[in-house]
């Protein structure tokens, strides 16, 4: 515990940055995975390429594509964001196509049969009716990439990750604790966050 | 109350109308001909499965027929854009489908508002449906479909299907999943709604007994074909076959008497 109360400041930047690289992945990747969760949700055939290709690139171990990353795009965060994005891919599609599958059918029935056009009943209807369910993908990506993001340190992308990464080169256990406690402090806080909104959009 | 303005019913017309679903081996419905008169409460009875839905839905293009034509009031709806087509056609279902993120005013406004009415309209219009179904606007207004019993529910599905002042309004077995007593009060307000505003209905039901009771011409269905339409009188005096016979069955002569017997308010 003495680091982080020794170096409080520089935990809390790095604490910044890592909120900056999980929060900017998260939105691209939420921006790339709603239009793919709908297109799979639509057509069965093009959900279980989308589905099977997120799938895998989800199995490909985080040092190993980082390390691949880095030879295409170079060390730095932008390298790291690339990387969390693809692998909140397979997360966030899985909870779109739940999500509007989740959705009663006589909804988009009533919809359709009262003159809404195919992309209103979608905007209108289909999406705030998935929300909790998107919602609910949305949470466990995030803490994915809270965990994920640790390992970013490793090219460069600055973030919690940076005190391990110390800590194990310089065998200083006081700062692996540290990075530690603030990286799991932020999930439970980001799950926290998450799950009070999946509650609102409920009700 | 004052019945809320509306244009009166529209013909609707069945020529020939086939519907066959992908590859299977038996049409949904076939050759359907049949015409639903202006202002004509007409009821779709026959068991799951014979069609009457189906049928239902090609009137909105919910579902495109494999053959024949539907009309209203001489038009071929296929010449419309099905969405513009379902604005002016109400429509409400067993499910009712009540949007659940909007407010009951916000629910019966949908198509109004697709349809671009300035609000102050909208809101008028709210009002006067809710009064129409008997729900007292300020309490109901702003509540959330969560918030409703059943009963209340549908009457804010049928408010919703009544909303832009449709010719035409279809109801797919709308009250088939409330309970036997708020089934009867619903009843009595959708004749009650019909004798004011004279719109044409064409209600899908499988409940012989709601069918006599609410309509004015009854379209037996079976296995995708009209067996027989007529008034629902006739029904018990002369049923066309034996399938009719047994539908309206055994009870024959008591369904006689509770017709003779006036409807609650009608």
């Amino acid at each position: 515990m003495s680091y982080l109360v020794a170096h409080s400041g520089r935990v809390a930047a790095l604490l910044g940055q890592h909120v900056v690289l999980v929060a900017v992945s998260l939105a691209i990747a939420l921006a790339i995975a709603l239009p793919l969760g709908i297109a799979a949700a639509r057509q069965p055939r093009a959900g279980a390429v989308i589905l099977g290709i997120a799938g895998t690139l989800y199995t490909i171990p985080s040092l190993a594509l980082l390390a691949l990353l880095v030879t295409l795009l170079g060390l730095g965060p932008v390298t790291a964001v690339v990387a969390l994005v693809v692998y909140a891919q397979m997360v966030l599609i899985r909870g779109v196509v739940a999500g509007l599958r989740s959705v009663d059918p006589a909804l988009i029935d009533a919809a359709r049969g009262l003159g809404l056009t195919a992309r209103q009943a979608l905007l209108r209807v289909e999406l705030p009716a998935a929300l909790p369910v998107v919602l609910g993908g949305v949470r466990v990506a995030a803490v994915t990439l809270v965990a994920l993001a640790t390992v970013a340190a490793w090219i460069n992308a600055g973030g919690l990750g940076v005190l391990l990464f110390e800590g194990i080169l310089t065998q200083n256990d006081d700062k692996i604790v540290a990075g530690s406690l603030a990286a799991a402090a932020l999930a439970i806080v980001a799950d926290l966050v998450l799950r009070a909104g999946e509650r609102a959009v409920r009700r | 109350m004052e019945a809320p303005a509306h244009a009166p019913g529209a013909r609707v017309e069945f020529r020939g109308v086939g519907v066959r679903y992908g590859d299977a081996a038996a049409p949904a419905v076939s050759n359907v001909d049949l015409t639903v008169a202006a202002g004509t409460f007409a009821v779709l009875l026959g068991p799951s499965g014979c069609g009457k839905s189906t049928l239902l839905r090609t009137i909105n293009r919910l579902v495109e027929p494999t053959s024949g034509t539907v009309l209203i009031d001489g038009v071929d709806v296929r010449d419309r854009e099905p969405t513009q087509l379902r604005r002016g056609i109400g429509y409400a279902i067993q499910a009712v489908g009540l949007f659940p993120h909007y407010t009951v005013a916000r629910n019966i406004a949908v198509v109004p508002a697709l349809l671009g009415w300035e609000r102050a309209r909208i809101e008028t219009r709210v009002d006067e449906l809710l009064s129409l179904m008997k729900l007292e606007p300020s309490r109901y207004r702003d509540r959330l479909p969560r918030q409703l019993s059943g009963g209340e529910a549908q009457r804010v599905g049928v408010a919703r299907a009544l909303a832009a002042e449709p010719r035409v309004l279809l109801m797919d077995e709308p009250f088939a999943a409330v309970d036997a007593i708020v089934r009867a009060s619903l009843q009595d307000q959708i004749a009650r709604v019909h004798r004011e505003l004279r719109t044409t209905i064409v209600f899908v039901t499988h409940d012989v007994d709601e069918a006599l009771r609410l309509a004015d011409r009854v379209v037996v269905m079976n296995a995708g074909r009209v067996v027989q339409e007529a008034p629902p009188a006739d029904l018990l005096t002369a049923p066309a076959d034996d399938f009719v016979r047994s539908l309206v069955g055994v009870d024959a002569e008591t369904r006689q008497l509770a017709l003779e017997r006036p409807l609650i308010e009608r």
